[in-house]
């Protein structure tokens, strides 16, 4: 008999020892002459669990975790005995809460398996898709409320719109998988264990905006995912997803392309430019790029987890989709909860959960056991959140209406020895480094804001207005979102934790 | 050491294995700096040609993007992570630490050439930090002494 043992080649399962667990388990089969099948699957989001394995048996899969390479031995005996057993993976309070649509097959299947893929409900939404129109198809999108889930929150359905309407010898699908944010993960995540949805979602793109090439961009620090995804590619190509699409007779074939540690590329006019072999320059808008985008051609850029969403949105209807989310966020929304939390990780749910559940509650607070100060909802351009906000639902418009964004849906929590006036600075000082030199307000901003911080630590009170006013000017005047939004995480620190701003003054 | 006519003759090779791809520089420039550790100066001439843009466009590129390197790194590379998530559970203070410890500041090479420790910002690591890529492998949940057992290993 085969034992058969799941453990996550999911990046961060490996930063915490997956590869050592992963080899005492194949180094125990062979002391004990016993047959195991180790499937290295995506990660189920339990980040405070990894490394964890699962053993199949015949009442479902069994999770053991946070596992070392001494816990290993254990999993060849009683395994109800095993010091790490958590019971059956499915009936976990952290999976048994989530509505998983676009990570429904994360963690469960083998990534680079088709057959695994299919049975577990893959290739329907692209079946579905082949039998349709271009216009069905983009109109199915956009019945289906989705929207950017990068940042921006644009319709994902009237972009594609856009590109499928165009003239254009060529046309282009670009997956922005350049996830640069701070507190996100998601797309890494996806791409490491279910490659195969994010390469149906962008078939399905291709076919309804009549592009027959894609790109994925993927960002240098992401060594794990490049290579499942290059690897996938090969497998989707063999099977018949790419290439002549699922035998239609419409062509769709995409590549892998790596960034090289510009965070700036995040932004998709600079990330066209990368693609193209150009410094990561933003580029002004109009044109959009789904009328000139790569080359110049009509070209789709959309986010992993809004393309990964796509195979979903098919397989099951617009309707039922649209059917979750509150007021103008449509859908289901992966929550990825980090930082100095006790149960941090990946949480898809509908949108509308308050800040306060989200962090108290499946968070369960910090890790230190401290209080929570504050949380950091976006990424890097972000804005801090108080706990006197902690009512806020999770959309988009409701985020912004309280000053924030939700961004690609991270979330860095800190707990009360964090210095505001600290991460203001770092937020003006990242803002300097990763600028890419286009606009004044962002290039010369970002160096004035730090030096304005610094004056404000040194209790120079003068310096407070003269920040205000540089946030505005950035805010306004920048050209893309780096330097237009950097302001958020300076300007909610400095307006919802002025001790901080303040105690330095008192210090001196 | 290569010498320079051999080091050519691999670009060459690697600029003809591009040759069909739209927009190749980047993938060019990864490619040669996996080669060779660095993107060797006498490279950008012949990279620039093959693909018909100056020697100063290709320079423009290359050092827009901060992974490639002008001049071979360390024997190991320490990346750690400087970003929010990493810094709320105490990646200033390990930052810290190892730039006592080594005596180097950022971007900065040990004198043995022994190490080259560089800030990157965010592994996705982000629910098990602070992290930190050494040599192409990810570590989560450091602490001092972590980091002290990791540096010990690069020699």
């Amino acid at each position: 008999m085969t034992l058969k043992i799941y453990l996550p080649l999911d990046s961060a399962a490996v930063a915490l020892g997956a590869d050592e667990v992963a080899s005492a388990i194949l180094a125990e089969a062979s002391k004990r002459g016993v047959a195991v099948d180790l499937v290295r699957n995506g990660s189920r989001g339990m980040v405070w669990l990894e490394p964890l394995a699962e053993v199949v048996t015949p009442q479902g899969r069994m999770a053991f975790g946070p596992m070392e390479p001494g816990d290993v031995a254990g999993l060849f005996g009683d395994l109800a005995a095993h010091p790490k057993a958590l019971g059956l993976t499915e009936d976990l309070p952290w999976l048994k809460g989530q509505t998983r649509l676009t990570f429904a097959r994360v963690g469960v299947v083998d990534p680079l398996s088709l057959s695994d893929y299919v049975a577990h409900g893959g290739l329907e939404g692209l079946k579905r898709a082949v039998a349709m129109t271009a216009p069905e198809m983009v109109a199915e999108v956009t019945a289906s409320g989705l929207r950017g889930r990068g940042g921006a929150g644009f319709p994902t359905g009237i972009k594609w719109k856009t590109v499928s309407e165009a003239k254009g010898d060529r046309k282009y699908i670009v997956c922005n998988a350049d996830e640069g944010d701070s507190a996100t993960f998601a797309d890494r995540m996806l791409m490491e264990g279910d490659p195969l949805t994010l390469i149906e979602g962008m078939a399905i793109a291709g076919l309804a905006c009549g592009a027959e090439k894609g790109f994925v961009y993927i960002r240098s620090e992401y060594p794990v995912a490049i290579a499942v995804m290059q690897k996938a590619l090969e497998v989707a190509r063999a099977g018949g997803l790419l290439g002549d699409v699922l035998g239609s007779g419409r062509q769709f074939d995409m590549e892998v392309r790596v960034g090289a540690g510009a965070y700036v590329c995040g932004e998709e006019t600079s990330l066209l430019n990368s693609l193209e072999g150009k410094r990561g320059i933003v580029r002004a808008k109009p044109p959009l790029p789904a009328l000139e985008g790569f080359m110049g051609k009509p070209t789709v850029v959309n986010n992993v987890i809004s393309l990964a969403s796509v195979p979903v949105i098919f397989a099951r209807g617009a309707e039922f989709y649209k059917g979750f989310g509150l007021g103008r966020s449509r859908g289901t929304i992966p929550l990825q909860i980090a930082g100095n939390v006790k149960h941090g990780g990946l949480y898809e749910v509908a949108f509308g959960l308050t800040l306060g559940d989200i962090v108290d509650k499946i968070g369960g607070g910090t890790l230190t056991g401290r209080p929570v100060k504050a949380v950091q909802v976006g990424g890097p351009l972000g804005a801090y959140f108080p706990r006197s906000l902690f009512d806020t639902p999770f959309g988009y418009e409701e985020f912004a209406g309280k000053e924030g964004l939700i961004g690609h849906a991270g979330l860095t929590i800190f707990d009360d020895s964090a210095d505001m006036l600290g991460m203001a600075r770092f937020a003006m000082e990242f803002c300097a480094i990763e600028s890419c030199g286009k606009c004044t307000p962002c290039r010369i901003g970002a160096v004035r804001g730090v030096e304005t911080v610094d004056r404000i630590a040194r209790g120079d009170t003068d310096a407070k207005p003269l920040l205000i006013d540089l946030c505005q000017t950035m805010k306004s005047g920048s050209l893309c979102a780096l330097g237009g939004f950097t302001p958020y995480p300076v300007m909610s620190a400095l307006t919802h934790f002025p001790d901080d701003f303040a105690a330095k003054e008192a210090a001196e | 050491m290569l010498d320079s006519a051999s080091m050519i003759a691999r670009v060459e090779e690697i600029l003809f294995a591009h040759k069909d791809m739209e927009g190749a520089l980047l993938p060019i420039l990864h490619a040669v700096q996996a080669e060779f550790g660095h993107v060797p100066e006498a490279a950008l001439p012949v990279i620039a040609e093959a693909l018909v843009i100056t020697k100063a466009e290709a320079a423009g590129v290359m050092s827009f993007y901060h992974d490639f390197r002008e001049h071979p790194a360390g024997r190991h590379v320490l990346k750690l992570c400087r970003a929010e998530s990493c810094k709320s559970v105490g990646a200033d203070g390990l930052a810290d630490h190892v730039r006592e410890k080594l005596g180097l500041d950022w971007h900065e090479t040990s004198k043995d050439g022994a190490v080259t420790l560089e800030p990157i910002f965010c592994l996705g690591l982000c629910a098990c930090g602070p992290a930190a890529l050494v040599d192409g492998k990810l570590v989560g949940r450091l602490d001092a002494a972590k980091l002290d057992a990791i540096l010990g290993g690069l020699k």
